[in-house]
């Protein structure tokens, strides 16, 4: 039970204790590491993109292998890399910020995580199966019905498992910001991360449930024979569409707002200055998601929605730009005439800012209804959408690394490879991009295979290529630093940056129980506050008490597999009815060890106040 | 075993005389909403007219669905204000949603 | 253990299914996830709308429907709303065995209801031959329909297991979030149905 019992276990036991787990600092862990996982996958799925269109008609590839690649990459890096390692951070820090000693649902917190790996590892083992999913990460039908093989089942199983998973995720955030906040944590005391987080999970509350629908439809038009896209039988392709964006808008928020989030932590941090404009800061974010809600059609500006329409959405579309612009100048107005401190994570959250920037110049482009008749399908677009996701998500990931790496390892990430990574991915994400944007303008459209000869794309492409290897480079750094500092980084104290928020008042890495005694929070900035009246930590808001814990659980692994195996059941029961025994028997194990979960008692444990003491010395 | 029948003496009487009355308008609401099911039924059973038809069961099934959530799943009670909001929330994607549906989805 | 006995106080508090942290967790989530269903079934209905008059030269809403099967389904499910606020009433007066007693009511409604979609839907199917793949009007038509159907199986299910499971424990402040989690569940099934008989059958059958 005490944590001195809890090293120098076997490999064994340390399997069976994260199979088991319900804790959410180790389910964050897990979430970050298979993310990263999922992470090296889409890279290594964009050099091969990037290796085909080093040169004009290149056979590096087949093009059915490149459609292949192109879909893959895009729906791994959405769904399997950014969203995780940001729903890690928000697992393993948000209730630490909060002063709350686990989140609200434990359990399902631990099924949303192994529904997400297994949707992952599903996905995946389309490669082998026969033939990856190919008809792009957005799977428009009719495209998606005609394509031959399983990949598109492969990829809406996947889809569907993860979905799920990340759907209880989010309400399982809610009901924690709601209801376990610390003594005195009102919520305009928030820090802006766990703002972000709450947010973000609204948003996945509301934009999920339309993409488990249409993921629905789609599985029974390919697998049942149903009628929905299929225009010979009346069926309407335009829906999957509408379906796919109203989810798909929305959870391009979903990555940005939890990256807003981390930055707005490490600028105030960095610049020993309170966060300009708290308040503003949390309207601007639930003004993105309001809006965030009524702009999907801007991706749909050519599909001949009428005049009216295009008209509505680029409106709201531009209107977005005025709460992110808020955004902003208010990390600008913190910096300013603060006392400012360039690390790592600064180095990230300041390149972010320019990055991100030209990405939302590029957005409101796009969102203009009539230019946008021009740039759609070109490499504009994917230069757009490639500045706000790289040079906003995947810096904020990076940033997020190294400012919570102490806490949550216990170790400092090494500072001279950090800055090495930062540059060698920075001009080499530039180097890639950038460019992007003129071959779109000059005609080259997306997701095609080859480009010819002598059409002034050579160029531009081999300098693309180029700055491709820069970020893979960088991403190899990375790594190195990571497996460096496990085994020589510096240990890290409780709070290596002298930094402002509740997470940085406990141990690194936490205990389990987080907080021996909750906090009392006396403003924004609790821990900050403490060190400017001299005492430099928190006033317990409780008496030692006995704290009540979860008990772990096998269960939510369990109830996985059985939905992994009636998903295999699904797919290949088109082939041989046979199939359908998988599909009874994985929802027989899932719904009967949900039945097990809930006919038994469990009323968790205690760790007793002495055991807590005795910890202390 | 649970000893229901003594605890029920336990109860605070003023508790149980709220707790009846509340009942009493969860019932004025059943006997509404029945009311609210018969007249849509009713109005299409009669033939009227599509245009004056169609809005009017509509009306009638927002109405209902309103006296469903305030007093069956008392949203009207005190503590209900987060998940009232996100439930409007809900509402207002799903709206949004509808709309698009019965509008521009290239007929 | 200090916890079981802290489950079964000499008096119960005056709203047994809040009165706890998990029971407040539960609250909360169990609307919040509504909040996310809300959406759900407004894309179903989104895309039954849309597909309603597709009907590919197969039977239209017309020719199917008919309002007496309907209206008796909506008096069951209905009625057995009610029968889970009485439920939830004598959970407040700490009367479990009332409680078991509506409980059984709702489910027993909730079996007819299930009963007559079921008959509705063979009758479709052999006497029409309107079936899932006939058009996008069946498909859209049955996944609707069937999706809130699966929707009261499994609230059903969850009933039954709640009320079997605890039948020799009695009420507590254990499983008393539990069955009030699944009330608010039932009542949102009652809320979409509310539609389905409008925008489905009742606006198939007008216009």
């Amino acid at each position: 039970m005490s944590i001195a019992a809890t090293q120098n276990r076997g490999f064994g036991a340390t399997l069976w204790d994260y199979l088991t787990t319900v804790d959410h600092k180790k389910i964050g862990n897990m979430y970050i590491a298979a993310g990263a996982f999922f992470f090296l996958i889409g890279g290594l799925e964009a050099l091969i993109i990037r290796i085909q269109l080093i040169k004009p008609e290149n056979d590096f590839i087949t093009a059915g292998l490149y459609n292949e690649m192109i879909t893959m990459h895009g729906t791994t890096m959405i769904f399997f890399a950014a969203t995780p390692i940001l729903i890690g951070f928000m697992n393993a820090i948000m209730p630490l910020q909060i002063g709350a000693r686990d989140v609200a649902f434990p359990f399902l917190n631990a099924l949303g995580f192994w529904l997400f790996l297994f949707g992952g590892i599903l996905l995946n083992l389309s490669w082998i199966f026969g033939g990856a999913p190919d008809a792009g990460w957005t799977s428009y039908a009719p495209l998606s019905l005609q394509s031959p093989g399983h990949g598109v089942d492969f990829y809406v199983m996947g889809l569907q498992l993860s979905g799920a998973g990340t759907l209880m995720g989010g309400i399982n955030f809610i009901v924690t910001i709601v209801t376990m906040r610390a003594p005195g944590m009102t919520y305009m005391r928030m820090p802006l991360f766990s703002w972000t987080t709450f947010v973000t999970s609204i948003l996945i509350l509301f934009a999920f449930p339309a993409l488990t629908v249409g993921l629905f439809l789609l599985m029974f038009d390919r697998m049942f024979g149903s009628a929905f896209f299929d225009v010979a039988l009346g069926g309407n392709a335009i829906i999957w569409q509408h379906l796919f964006w109203i989810f798909g808008h929305p959870e391009v928020y979903i990555l940005i707002l939890p990256a807003f989030g981390i930055f707005s932590e490490i600028i105030p941090a960095f610049s020993k200055k309170r966060l300009f404009g708290y308040t503003s800061m949390v309207f601007a974010t639930f003004l993105i998601a309001f809006l965030g809600f009524m702009v999907w059609a801007h991706h749909m500006f050519t599909v001949g929605l009428g005049p009216v329409a295009n008209a509505i959405f680029a409106v709201a579309t531009m209107a977005i730009a005025v709460p992110t612009g808020i955004k902003i100048f208010n990390w600008l107005a913190t910096m300013w005439g603060g006392s400012i401190t360039i690390n790592s994570a600064m180095l990230w959250a300041l390149a972010f800012i320019p990055s991100f920037t030209i990405g939302g110049m590029t957005g409101v482009m796009l969102g203009a209804a009539s230019a946008d008749y021009q740039y759609h399908d070109t490499y504009f677009v994917v230069a757009h959408f490639h500045y706000v996701i790289v040079g906003g998500v995947v810096f904020g990931i990076f940033a997020a690394t190294h400012y919570w790496y102490p806490k949550l390892f216990g170790r400092i990430l090494n500072e001279g490879m950090g800055k090495l990574a930062f540059w060698l991915f920075f001009i080499g994400f530039h180097l890639t991009f950038f460019i992007q944007h003129f071959l779109g303008l000059m005609g080259m459209p997306r997701r095609y295979w080859v480009f010819l000869e002598g059409q002034g794309l050579d160029t531009g492409n081999l300098i693309s290529t180029l700055g491709a290897f820069l970020m893979g480079l960088g991403t190899i750094v990375v790594l190195i630093n990571v497996i460096y500092t496990a085994v020589k980084g510096e240990k890290a104290p409780a709070d290596p940056w002298d930094a402002r928020t509740l997470e940085w008042s406990i141990p690194s890495p936490p205990p389990e129980y987080n907080f021996k005694k909750l906090p009392l929070v006396r403003g924004l900035d609790p821990l900050w506050i403490e060190k400017t009246e001299g005492k430099g930590k928190m006033t317990a808001a409780e008496p030692a008490v006995d704290i009540h814990m979860p008990n772990g659980s096998i269960f939510p692994f369990i109830m996985t597999i059985g939905f992994f195996i009636a998903s295999l059941g699904f797919i290949f029961q088109v082939d041989n009815h046979l199939w359908l025994l998988a599909v009874y028997f994985g929802m027989a194990l899932a719904l009967g060890t949900m039945l097990a979960r809930s006919l038994k008692d469990d009323h968790g444990h205690h760790i007793h106040k002495e055991e807590l003491e005795r910890e202390a010395d | 075993m649970n000893n229901d029948n003594m605890n029920i003496d336990k109860i605070n009487s003023f508790q149980k005389q709220q707790n009846k009355e509340e009942m009493k308008k969860q019932i004025i609401t059943f006997v509404l909403m029945i009311a609210f099911t018969v007249v849509a039924f009713a109005v299409v059973a009669s033939g009227l007219e599509a245009i004056y038809a169609v809005p009017l069961i509509l009306i009638l099934a927002v109405v209902q669905v309103g006296f469903q959530f305030y007093y069956f799943m008392h949203m009207k009670d005190e503590g209900h204000e987060v998940p009232s909001s996100l439930i409007f929330g809900g509402i207002w994607v799903a709206v949004l949603t509808i709309l698009t549906m019965t509008t521009i989805i290239w007929w | 253990m200090s916890q079981d006995h802290s489950l079964n106080p000499e008096t119960m508090p005056h709203d047994p299914a809040k009165a706890t942290t998990e029971g407040k967790h539960k609250f909360f989530g169990l609307w919040f996830f509504l909040g996310g269903e809300t959406v759900l079934f407004a894309c179903f209905f989104g895309t039954f709308i849309a597909l309603r008059n597709s009907t590919a030269g197969g039977p239209t809403s017309q020719e199917l429907f008919g309002l007496e099967l309907v209206f008796l389904m909506t008096i069951l499910l209905l009625t057995s709303s009610l029968t889970s606020v009485y439920a939830i009433y004598h959970m407040k007066n700490n009367d479990f065995k009332k409680m078991q007693l509506w409980f059984g009511i709702t489910a027993l409604l909730g079996i007819g209801f299930l009963a007559c979609e079921l008959y509705e839907f063979a009758h479709y199917i052999t006497e029409y031959g309107f079936t899932f793949r006939s058009s996008a009007f069946g498909s859209s038509f049955y996944t609707l329909v069937g999706f809130h159907g699966g929707h009261v199986v499994f609230g059903l299910s969850w009933l039954i297991a709640l009320m079997v499971r605890n039948a020799k424990r009695g009420l507590n402040l254990y499983n008393a979030p539990k069955y009030n989690t699944f009330s608010l569940y039932w009542h949102f099934i009652d809320v979409v149905w509310v539609f389905i008989f409008t925008v489905v059958y009742l606006m198939g059958m007008v216009s």
